[in-house]
Parts: structure tokens; C-alpha cells; sequence
């Protein structure tokens, strides 16, 4: 390999042919990499890639089986990630690590607080320091008021908070802008300039590529594992990048197939929920898919929430093909033929510590118990099929969910639920932290759902994922539903107006 | 799109440091409660019968609550931390007798005190290092040490018991004396409660008791020694407990194989009753010693009052529902709150924006 195309500053931290391995599963495959100060460099790889083990390689979480960790040049041992935050390494993580009990200015300072006499914690000075970054990053957050409650921006700026708040000389930031909005990103890569600029070096993980374009100057590329390239970013295009991490050409990533719309499938009708959202009326018909956009908050999880029954509604009804449900009834949701991919999948979808199989198997437990207990048998086979079907990449299906990447938990959360041979299917952010890779495949398999009959209702921040994909966009703004735009006249701007509340619905 | 405009949404209407206040004003209002509980319960019980708050009264009832509110306060530590600790009442009665034995051999009763401290922190040890290397639910490993720690000593004590007339003069009449009506074992108990409360709010080790009961996995990813503050937690609970069996043996000089059976039940409801939270980082020791005082009392006022005292049990048992029962309406209350909070916060400017 030749050497570093920067030859002026020496790599602040780095790693070298590291190997490590979970159990059958090896996460990482003699991968180097060399972070420089002053640089803001790129991880990119689909999930399951192994940009994650990366990290908390870094991070002191996971110690190599072989190969070496180093700072500044010097072979390093991580014995935990206290010892790498000692080191100057600041790790803010796809989920959000905060003390929900404990306030912002505790949770931000938490192992390094201002100390007074005696050792005693210097709660003035924490405070101050709270309130001086929360300043910086331009937010107004009490640093008193407790993590619980927080939105997840809001909990991310307070990870970006904790990273500031010792001077990292390395900053590592795990998909930092899934959850965040336009002028919450733009402020976040404010700061990672500043931090650039003063010299520290910066990983940055995302899966929009036009961020990465935005603020990294160099970019490596991880692949099942091993490491595919690492090279200067400048010059390269994103379907370069594209090609780099799934190997292949990028099939369409939004491989709409144009259908008729048959029958009503749902109809909803002038539903609300006190203080939640307000007259909300729509149908979504066999073979379509609806798009429902708006801002975070806008009450789109709530109505979905709402009309599979797992919140009650204060007034208005539900139809699936014209059978009435009843209100906050889930079961009933279901056997009317009603599925619901939510939004937060770790928490809704799954359960985390079991198998891929009994995961896939929980919806079908109807089919497959035989004189009331579980046929074990048609279980697998039937999870099987599915995660086949899906591509779900596993080691055994025994596994536990938790073992899997993101995208791939994913899949097994549409396995569940399509497992079920839903009449209509509602997905909550299908494709949120999920790569590019996963994303088309996803794509193309709501697509074919939609051509099979199925009648797909969407909701979705990313949007180009509902202008490639919708046959008809819904738009809510503050509970409300301010627009129904057909899919010939829905751009950014239209869907951006109505959803911000500036059009006349 | 950066706003210029002065705001038209004034937050002045949620201060500052709202969150905060809203946060304390609810711990400290669930403390207020509690001790208001307790003080119609005593009024009422004065009312009734007024000889119940005479000098003798008031210490009876503070000797009642000491040895409940010391060992509720090392429990809290490790309820704290999303663990529980069984074993106190076996640890209180094994440590009593040993204490009882040393000074029946003519020993040294300050040295008897600190025998059954160091007893104490020995299986606090056991404990700690089981739940925190074992990776075992606490529930389970301190039943287990629970029966262990009983089954020594009543294999160790037998038949045999202590009496007042086995341990010294002076140590028996410092267990129930003091100044006027406030006994010398409270003022011990008192010392330990504030110092153990001034511990958690203002040393970082106590704040991390908090932090990895609220999100064990947060607390391993910010570097927080998660097993040797599971382990400190655990140690103090036990040192606290042997202090208590120290006390015990003090005020009743009465000592056998069965003491403090069953006692670890009484100490866990006087925790959550007192509203720490079972689900851990959240709660304080006076709360806890608060519950202690709460449920003891219910003991000395029923028989003042001439009810039977088979009612305790029962009373007991409801005030354990009741503390739960408040602690998830507020809980639900303050999350809601909190989270409206946020909403206003994040709405104003998208207002701004769309009016632009």
C-alpha cells in the first residue's frame, strides 16, 4: 500500500489489520484505518457492513481479537470506554445513551464533573458549563430539566453536547442525523466544522450521501467486514461511493411499478384524538401505495397508531374493506387484515433477545399452535421462508434479533408482519438508518407488495422516498391534514408547503 | 433560516429552570406527603388518646423507626441502582447474635459494634459480587443468600438465645437511652441517613448509583465502573444491616435464631412507600427513611388507638399500593408535562418560519 496521501500531520488515532469476530460471525476483517487531525473522514459500508463493531472498536467497547488500536502512532489497549474517553475519543451513538432520570447538565458531565473541595461534585459549575454549551450549539435546553421526555433531536443535541464538552481530539458520530431536521443538521455540521477546524479529527457514519459529500474530506469503505477502499472524497461521485459498498450497480432505488388502484381498502374517516390530531380523513385503495408526509411531530405515527388500535380514538371510524373496527382493539386490527411496521423498531417491532424465528413466528401464532401449543416445525419453516424471501442475513436462524444489523432487523420486522398476508399494510419510516443497499430492496418489495394487491400506506420523513414511491402523497401539519397531492404534481416544494402549514390545503 | 424577529411565543412563561423545579417540586412534594400522612396519623392518634405523645411515647417511637430507617437507607443504595438486597434481615439477625455472643464473652462493646459492621460488610461482599460478576437477577441471588445466611445462623445459634442479662449494663442502657425524649440510637441513624443522602447528591460515585439504575447500558458506554459501584452499593446495604443487628441487640437485648426473619419485606415496602423507584434512578433516602417512620408508626398507633394490631399487616400492605399507585400517576403527569414542554419549545419557531 503506499502511504498517506496527507504526509503533513501523523493519523491522531487509528486502526491496524483489526480482526474481530462474534461468535460464526466476523464483523471485522483486517481493517485499517487512520484518522487525521483537522479532517472530517467518512465510514460507508450498507448495514451490517461492520461500520458499528468499527466504532466501538474505537470506543473501547470491543477490544480486537488481532490487530492493533493506535494513538498517536503508539499501540493502545482499550480496556473500556472510559479509557478511551480518557484519550480523547467522543462517541455519539446511533441510539441515544442518556440517563433518563437524570438531568441534562448530569447526563452531559456524567464520570467527569467540575470538582469543589473534598471531591464533591461543583454544581454551579456544571450548570454554567451546561448552559454555556447549550449556548454554543445555539439551543434552548434547560440543563436542569431530566433527559426523560426529550424528542430524539433533542437527546442527540445532548450527546453532541457531551462530545463537546471535553474537547474530544477525536470525535466519532454514529448516523448523528437520522433523527434530526434541516436546520438541526445544518447547525450540528456547524460544529463539526468549528471542532475541524481546531484540529480535531472527526468520523462521521450516514447513510444520505449528500451529507457525506458535504462535510468529509476523505471516505473508507467497509464490506462485509473488510475493508474496500480509503481514499480522498474529492473527485468521487456518489454512485462511485454507491458501487464501492454494495459492489454492484445500484438497481433503481426507487423501483415504483405502476398499478390501478382497485377497491377501498382502508378508509378512515374524520378521526381524532383529543390534543393529538384532528379530523383526519383518507382512503387508501388495493394495489396502492399512499404517501403520509411531515414534520416530526406532525401526528402521523399517532394516526397510524390510532387506526391499528393501539391508542384509542375520541371520534371518527375506521374501515377495513368495509368492515367497521373497533376502537383500541389491535387483535381485531389484525384479523380485518391491518398491519403495522412501526416506526421504532427496536422497541415496537421486536423482541430483541429472541430468535429470528420466533420473532417472524410471534404474528402467525394463530396458524401455527396445534391443540393449543406451538407447532415448532411449521414455525421454522414459515420464519424461513420469509427471511429467505427477504434476504435477511443471519448466521442461524436461532439467532437473537439483537445480533443483527439494523436494516436486517428490519427485514424481520416486515417478515413478521407480511407473514400474515395483510390486506393493508402500514409501515412507519420503513427505511430509517437503514443503507442504500437495504433501502432499494425495501423499495422494490413495497412495490411488488402494492402490485399484488396489497394497499400500502407509507409514512415517511425521507422525502424522496415518498415522491419515488407514493402514488398519492398525504401531507399533516400539526395534526391535521393539510393536503392530498397526486404523485404527478408532488415535488419537495408542494409536499414542504403544506407540510410546514404555508399552503391553503 | 436564522430568526431575528423577537419571539412572538415568549417562553418567559416556563422560566428557566422550570424543568428542574417541576422535577424537585414533585420529589420533594411525594417526601411532603408522606411525612403529612404521617402526621395526621399522629395527630389523630393524639386526639384519641393522649398519652400517646408523652416523652416515653414520642422515643418509643423513634427507637421503633431507628432500625427500620438504617436499613431502609442501605437498601435504597441498592435500589437505587435496579437491584434489591433480600438478604437484610438475615444479615441483621445473624450479626445481632454474633455481636450478643462477643459481648456474653465479656467483650468490648465497641468492638462488638464494629464486629457485626464488618460481618455485615462481609456479606454485603458475597452479595455484590454475586449480582454484579453473575450477571443473575438481584431478586433471585439475595433469596438464595437470604436462606443461606438464615440457615447458618440457626445452625450456629441453635437453641440458644441472648438476653439483656448476658450483654453489659452500659450497652443495654445506651440502647434505650438519650437526650430526653430522642434516643441515642436515632441520632446514629440520623447521622448515617444525612450522610448517606449528602453522599448521593454531591460525590460523583453517588450520582453514577443513579445514572446505572436509570440506563445500565448508557452507564457501561460512558465509563462508569458498573460492577465496583454495584459491589459499593451492595457493601454499605450489608455494613448498614450489621450496624442495625449492632442496634437491635442494644434495644431489645433479646436475641435468637429468628430474628429479623421476614424482616426484609417490612424494609422494602418502607423504600418504595417512601418512593424510590423499584425501577431504579429514582428516589431519595429521606424519602426512604420517611417510609420506615410511615410504617412503623402504623405499629404503635393502632394499639394506642385500641385497635387490634392483627390490622398492621393489612394497613402495611395498603400503604405499599397506594405509594405505587401515586408514583405512576405522577410519573405519567411529569412525562407528559415534560414532554409538552419540549413540544412548545419546538413549535415556536416553525411558526416563525411558516409566518416569514
Amino acid at each position: 500500500m503506499t502511504h498517506p496521501p496527507d504526509p503533513g500531520p501523523a493519523p491522531v488515532l487509528a486502526l491496524r489489520d483489526v480482526t474481530k469476530s462474534f461468535g460464526a460471525v466476523r464483523a471485522l476483517r483486517g481493517v485499517s484505518l487512520e484518522l487525521f487531525p483537522g479532517e472530517v473522514h467518512a465510514l460507508a459500508g450498507e448495514n451490517g457492513a461492520g461500520k458499528s463493531t468499527l466504532i466501538k472498536t474505537l470506543a473501547g467497547v470491543h477490544r480486537p481479537d488481532a490487530g492493533q488500536v493506535l494513538l498517536d502512532g503508539e499501540p493502545v489497549v482499550f480496556h473500556g470506554p472510559g479509557d478511551a474517553r480518557d484519550a480523547g475519543i467522543a462517541v455519539i451513538y446511533q441510539e441515544p445513551t442518556l440517563f433518563p432520570d437524570l438531568s441534562i447538565a448530569e447526563n452531559i458531565f456524567m464520570g467527569r464533573r467540575p470538582r469543589r473541595a473534598l471531591g464533591r461534585i461543583d454544581h454551579k459549575a456544571t450548570h454554567a458549563a451546561t448552559a454555556a454549551l447549550m449556548k454554543r450549539l445555539g439551543v434552548d435546553l434547560d440543563p436542569d430539566r431530566p433527559a426523560r421526555g426529550l424528542s430524539i433531536a433533542d437527546q442527540q443535541i445532548v450527546e453532541i453536547a457531551k462530545a463537546l464538552s471535553f474537547d474530544a481530539r477525536v470525535l466519532i458520530m454514529d448516523e448523528p442525523t437520522a433523527a434530526l431536521t434541516g436546520s438541526e443538521v445544518a447547525r450540528l455540521f456547524g460544529v463539526v466544522r468549528t471542532l475541524r477546524e481546531q484540529g480535531a479529527a472527526v468520523l462521521f457514519i450516514s447513510h444520505r450521501l449528500e451529507e457525506i459529500f458535504e462535510i468529509c474530506q476523505r471516505v473508507t469503505t467497509l464490506r462485509d467486514g473488510a475493508r474496500i477502499a480509503g481514499e480522498p472524497l474529492a473527485g468521487m461521485t456518489e454512485d462511485d461511493l454507491v458501487r464501492r459498498m454494495v459492489g454492484r450497480d445500484l438497481d433503481e432505488l426507487y423501483p415504483k411499478q405502476d398499478v390501478t388502484p382497485g377497491e377501498v381498502a382502508l378508509s378512515v374517516r374524520r378521526l381524532t384524538r383529543e390534543g393529538v390530531f384532528t379530523d383526519v380523513s383518507f382512503e387508501v385503495r388495493c394495489g396502492e401505495i399512499v404517501g403520509l408526509a411531515g414534520l416530526v411531530g406532525a401526528g402521523r405515527t399517532e394516526v397510524a397508531r390510532a387506526v391499528f388500535g393501539i391508542d384509542r380514538w375520541d371520534a371518527g371510524e375506521v374501515e377495513v374493506d368495509g368492515r367497521r373496527l373497533a376502537n383500541g382493539a389491535p387483535s381485531i386490527a389484525m384479523a380485518a387484515g391491518l398491519a403495522l411496521v412501526p416506526e421504532d423498531r427496536r422497541a415496537q417491532g421486536l423482541v430483541m433477545d429472541m430468535s429470528i424465528e420466533r420473532n417472524i413466528g410471534l404474528t402467525g401464532l394463530r396458524t401455527t399452535v396445534r391443540a393449543g401449543l406451538v407447532d415448532r416445525g411449521a414455525e421454522r419453516s414459515r420464519s424461513l421462508d420469509w427471511a429467505v424471501k427477504l434476504q435477511v442475513k443471519y448466521a442461524r436462524i436461532a439467532d437473537a434479533v439483537s445480533t443483527l444489523s439494523g436494516g436486517n432487523q428490519q427485514k424481520v420486522v416486515l417478515a413478521k408482519w407480511l407473514a400474515t398476508g395483510p390486506k393493508v399494510l402500514i409501515v412507519d419510516e420503513p427505511t430509517r438508518g437503514i443503507d442504500v443497499g437495504t433501502k432499494a430492496e425495501v423499495h422494490r418489495l413495497l412495490s411488488q407488495l402494492a402490485a399484488d394487491g396489497v394497499a400500502v400506506l407509507m409514512i415517511s420523513s425521507d422525502l424522496p422516498e415518498i415522491l419515488g414511491m407514493a402514488d398519492r402523497v398525504l401531507v399533516m401539519h400539526e395534526g391535521r391534514l393539510t393536503a392530498e397531492i397526486p404523485r404527478s404534481d408532488a415535488t419537495e416544494e408542494t409536499v414542504m408547503a403544506a407540510a410546514t402549514g404555508r399552503a391553503a390545503a | 433560516m436564522t430568526v431575528t424577529t423577537p419571539n412572538p411565543t415568549p417562553l418567559a412563561e416556563a422560566p428557566p429552570s422550570s424543568g428542574t423545579r417541576l422535577v424537585d417540586r414533585v420529589f420533594r412534594m411525594r417526601e411532603l406527603a408522606i411525612l403529612a400522612v404521617f402526621l395526621v396519623m399522629i395527630a389523630v392518634t393524639q386526639a384519641g388518646n393522649s398519652e400517646f405523645l408523652s416523652e416515653q411515647g414520642v422515643k418509643d417511637l423513634l427507637l421503633n423507626a431507628t432500625i427500620l430507617v438504617l436499613v431502609a437507607t442501605g437498601q435504597s443504595l441498592v435500589v437505587i441502582t435496579r437491584n434489591v438486597d433480600l438478604s437484610v434481615g438475615s444479615t441483621l439477625g445473624i450479626t445481632a447474635f454474633a455481636a450478643g455472643d462477643y459481648l456474653h464473652g465479656g467483650g468490648n462493646p465497641v468492638v462488638a459494634v464494629v464486629l457485626a459492621v464488618l460481618l455485615g460488610v462481609g456479606f454485603g461482599l458475597l452479595n455484590g459480587l454475586l449480582v454484579s460478576l453473575g450477571q443473575v437477577p438481584a431478586l433471585v441471588v439475595t433469596l438464595g443468600t437470604l436462606y443461606i445466611i438464615r440457615g447458618v445462623d440457626s445452625i450456629w445459634v441453635g437453641s440458644r438465645q441472648i438476653t439483656a442479662a448476658d450483654l453489659p449494663g452500659g450497652f443495654v442502657d445506651f440502647g434505650s437511652g438519650g437526650i430526653s425524649a430522642v434516643p441515642w440510637l436515632a441520632l446514629i441513624a440520623l447521622a448515617v441517613l444525612a450522610a448517606t443522602a449528602y453522599y448521593l447528591k454531591h460525590y460523583g460515585s453517588g450520582r453514577e448509583l443513579y445514572a446505572l439504575g436509570s440506563n445500565p447500558e448508557a452507564a457501561r458506554l460512558a465509563g462508569i465502573p458498573v460492577r465496583k459501584r454495584i459491589l459499593a452499593a451492595y457493601t454499605v446495604c450489608g455494613a448498614l444491616a450489621g450496624l442495625a443487628g449492632a442496634m437491635y441487640l442494644a434495644r431489645f437485648g433479646n436475641v435468637d435464631s429468628g430474628t429479623g426473619n421476614g424482616y426484609e419485606l417490612t424494609v422494602v415496602s418502607a423504600v418504595v412507600v417512601g418512593g424510590v423507584a423499584f425501577t431504579g434512578g429514582s428516589g431519595s433516602v429521606y424519602g426512604a427513611a420517611l417510609g420506615g417512620l410511615l410504617l412503623t408508626s402504623v405499629n404503635s398507633v393502632l394499639p394506642a388507638l385500641g385497635v387490634s394490631s392483627v390490622w398492621v399487616l393489612a394497613i402495611n400492605g395498603v400503604l405499599l399500593l397506594l405509594a405505587i399507585a401515586v408514583d405512576r400517576i405522577v410519573a405519567l403527569r411529569v412525562a407528559a408535562a415534560l414532554k409538552k414542554r419540549s413540544a412548545r419549545r419546538r413549535t415556536a419557531p416553525t411558526k416563525e418560519n411558516a409566518g416569514a
